[in-house]
């Protein structure tokens, strides 16, 4: 074949670090630049990818990953440098054309429309014409091939999350790609659906077709790629073989520095209970909402409470009952804080006697995207007495506390005072925390603190909560991160299906044993201590 | 008698039927147009001046269906070329189209024009039971034609499809490679067209002769009818016969001395509307029937 020999013709020059790859290069940028302003969030990105490997894109947030494979798949234009595809010079219009040529991509956020069926999101990504029941047909073969079973005829909205990616990744692999873009898919995956898409992608490659693996979990990229790219702030690092690398080495190219480590908890040695909780019943208000039984949880002074499970036991139904968003007294036997009968208080008469709650979803639950930083400070900090005066918010002294927590909590912001939408998920999630924390909670109940954020930002999250239990304050923290919990907390619970176990001090517990429970084995078999 | 008033319901929901589709098919596209008022005047008013200076009905229908299509032109270049806000520029578009229908329209006042032909012969008409629906006009037919043809493009094409996509989610369409803007535009204009053939049906057909403000409110009735049929075609139909038959029974109760206060009357279609929010949404499925990104302006990032 003529393109294969002026590829390798190409691969001689080149220099190649990974001698066992001798497959001809499918995709290749040259100094690829992108400046949105006066903002480089690529410099100069050099990249190949040869064809049925599977490679890594390794960056935190905010590196310039997004928008490098944004660029590739046509959605943004680079401002200056070349693609090259089988070593032909390219540049790419759109994502239409993109597809065209065999660039398929499965996005972050999902681009699937929830009130039409999986027949119809498949559909509208074809580009050929094509019949109903013939679609229908080849939806079928095509994921018994692979492995992903996926009811045609469903609607989307009707999905898990896991289910929804495995349409959006069947919908490219319909239109048999050579290069398949992933962004960042397992950040919205339990261990066990990550398993699985694993084998699909190691299946996919093994048919040829090149894989990039956008991702900024180490052990992830380790397992999967042949080769990773790491990015920072908008330059390439490096790129290495990733079996001849540690994850240390990895996160260090990452994170540019030897990552923080989490310092530790200091020992608890308060008998007072700031929260006591018993008797907590919840039915379940929707068939897809799991219903709460007999919930037992207590919090000491400068305790952390891990509350560990898979994702839709009852996790967020829990902590709408935590934070007021739900309240009963006639499902509720005992819900005191502080002493205080508060079974019937709201959200906001909670947070008034120094209770502070982080809840999972950043957008639009703890911060409201489409305002200000010090628009979203005031959501919280309404009722300080030095922030309203007289019913009139004091914009100086707002704009001070927001600058502090800014400051404080390292929350890097393009400019003064942006839209919380512009910052990217780690970074606002900094300032969510950070916004909480400042206020000095006597109590903290959060959710998901460190969710879809990168290392460097979860480290500095989890010491920020270290240091408040270590201040007194008592915490609970919901948390479907198994090593987050074993970093921060002090016992351990688990929630199964809606009922919540005992809780078991850290040194008791492995995560063998948290496992076993997270499928369930509890009461009556399993008793503390035996 | 009885025949008398079926008929004069059906008649009066043609216009519903047209101005509605219209609409649901722009909302569908995730664009929402309040100026349907508005452009069914203009469409009116088009329409009563040309047939009456040409003679020819087929002329002013035209240019009802011309004239919509441009106040929709208007609307279009605000909310989808400089994405403003699609409420207050709907609302607007209403009071444009009312004023400058009017200032257009006020040599035309107290003048009479033919109205279209019956479509069948008098004959069929005379058949018991059914013969009313043999004694309507062209368009009437064509309406019920229309809304076949959209329901079959929504559902059953590819472009309708698309269409429907880019009112779910523009984002993902762009991702996919849709142009949504073009989508939008042709939704858009669409839907001034047929407000504008609803509009022309008012002068040409239902009273035939032309006033200001003759409308009265018909096109926001057609607005609640696209909520009421929860944006599905087929629905349109009936919801349109029954809000006709509202609107006509305020009327013949005028005229028989009914005690029923008449604005109560014309309340009827909006509280109707509400009670099949209040329904679906008690359902908890409201959030899927409406099109996700509505009013919802796009603006492509680069």
């Amino acid at each position: 074949m003529n393109e294969n020999k002026v590829s390798s013709n190409r691969n001689n020059q080149i220099k190649i670090k990974v001698c066992m790859i001798k497959k001809p290069l499918l995709l290749e940028s040259r100094n690829i630049t992108k400046s949105f302003g006066s903002f480089i969030a690529n410099d100069q990105i050099n990249f190949d990818i040869f064809e049925g490997e599977i490679h890594g894109l390794l960056g935190e947030n905010g590196a310039g990953k997004s928008t490098f494979v944004k660029m590739v798949y046509g959605l943004l234009e680079p401002s200056e440098g070349a693609f090259f595809w089988n070593s032909k010079k390219i540049s790419i219009k759109g994502p239409q054309e993109a597809r065209n040529i065999g660039i398929g991509m499965v996005f972050q956020h999902f681009t699937l429309f929830p009130t039409l069926t999986v027949i119809e999101n498949i559909q509208l990504a074809l580009s050929e014409k094509i019949s109903s029941p013939e679609l229908r047909e080849t939806i079928i073969k095509k994921s018994a091939e692979f492995g992903i079973t996926v009811d045609p005829d469903i609607y989307v909205r009707d999905l898990s999350v896991g289910e929804q990616q495995r349409v959006e990744v069947l919908r490219c692999l319909l239109q048999n790609p050579k290069l398949l873009i992933m962004d960042e898919p397992t950040s919205v995956l339990t261990p066990q659906e990550s398993e699985q898409l694993f084998r699909v992608l190691k299946k996919l490659s093994k048919t040829g077709c090149s894989i990039l693996f956008i991702s900024h979990k180490l052990r992830e990229v380790k397992e999967l790629t042949q080769r990773a790219t790491i990015l920072r702030r908008g330059c390439v690092i490096d790129t290495v073989a990733s079996s001849e690398v540690s994850t240390e080495q990895l996160a260090k190219m990452m994170v540019g520095s030897d990552p923080q480590n989490v310092k530790p908890k200091s020992v608890v040695n308060s008998d007072d209970y700031l929260v006591r909780i018993s008797g907590l019943n919840r039915p379940a208000d929707n068939p897809f909402a799991a219903p709460l039984e007999d919930i037992s949880l207590s919090v000491k002074a400068g305790q952390i409470i891990g509350v560990a499970g898979i994702a839709g036991n009852g996790q967020s139904e829990l902590m709408e009952a935590l934070t007021g968003e739900w309240r009963s007294t006639a499902t509720v036997d005992v819900f005191n804080a502080f002493g205080t009968d508060i079974r019937n208080y709201s959200a906001h008469e909670r947070r008034q006697l120094g209770i502070g709650f982080l809840p999972e979803e950043r957008h639009g639950h703890s911060a409201v995207t489409n305002m200000k930083l010090t628009e979203n400070t005031l959501l919280t900090h309404h009722n300080n007495p030095v922030i309203q005066k007289f019913a009139i918010v004091q914009n100086e002294t707002l704009e001070n506390l927001t600058d502090e927590i800014v400051h404080n909590f390292d929350v890097r912001t393009p400019f003064q005072n942006p839209l919380a939408s512009s910052l990217s998920g780690g970074n606002l999630q900094k300032f969510v925390v950070g916004r909480e924390i400042i206020k000095k909670p006597r109590v903290f109940f959060v959710a998901q603190p460190t969710w879809g954020v990168d290392i460097g930002a979860t480290k500095f999250i989890r010491n920020a909560l270290i240091d408040l239990a270590n201040n007194g304050c008592g915490i609970i923290v919901i948390s479907q991160d198994l090593e987050e919990l074993f970093e921060l907390s002090d016992e351990i619970c688990v929630l199964f299906r809606g009922k919540l176990s005992e809780s078991m001090p850290l040194k008791e517990l492995d995560s063998e044993k948290i496992g076993m429970l997270m499928g369930g084995e509890f009461s009556p078999h399993f008793q503390r201590g035996q | 008698m009885i025949d008398a008033l079926i008929l004069t319901i059906l008649m009066t929901s043609v216009p519903l039927i047209l101005a509605a589709t219209g609409e649901l098919v722009v909302e569908r596209s995730g664009v929402l147009n309040l100026g349907l008022e508005g452009m069914m005047l203009m469409g009116a008013v088009s329409a009563f001046a040309l047939t009456y200076t040409s003679g020819s009905l087929l002329v002013g229908l035209l240019a009802g269906v011309i004239s919509g299509c441009l106040t929709a032109a208007i609307f279009g270049f605000f909310v989808l070329g400089l994405a403003t806000n699609q409420v207050a520029t709907g609302l607007a578009l209403t009071i444009f189209g009312t004023g400058l229908s009017g200032l257009i329209g006020s040599d035309f006042v107290g003048k009479a024009v033919t109205g279209l032909p019956i479509l069948f012969p008098e004959s069929f008409s005379n058949i018991p039971f059914i013969g009313v629906f043999f004694a309507l006009d062209i368009i009437a037919y064509l309406s019920v034609l229309i809304v076949f043809i959209v329901w079959i493009f929504l559902f059953k094409t590819k472009y309708g499809l698309i269409l429907r996509a880019s009112g779910i989610s523009h984002t993902s369409s762009h991702s996919l490679g849709y142009k949504v803007l073009t989508v939008r535009w042709c939704a858009v204009l669409f839907g001034g067209m047929m407000a504008g053939l609803a509009g022309a049906y008012l002068p040409l057909m239902l009273t035939p002769h032309w006033s200001e403000g003759m409308t009265s409110g018909r096109g926001w009735i057609a607005l609640a009818l696209v909520v009421f049929a929860s944006w599905m075609p087929s629905r349109i139909i009936y919801g349109a016969v029954l809000f006709g038959a509202i609107t006509i029974m305020q009327l013949a109760g005028q005229a028989r001395g009914w005690t029923i206060p008449p604005q109560f009357l014309s309340s009827l279609p909006y509280i109707a509307t509400i009670f099949v929010l209040v329904l679906i949404s008690s359902r908890g499925s409201a959030k899927y029937l409406a099109p996700s990104d509505l009013t919802r302006p796009f603006i492509a990032s680069k």
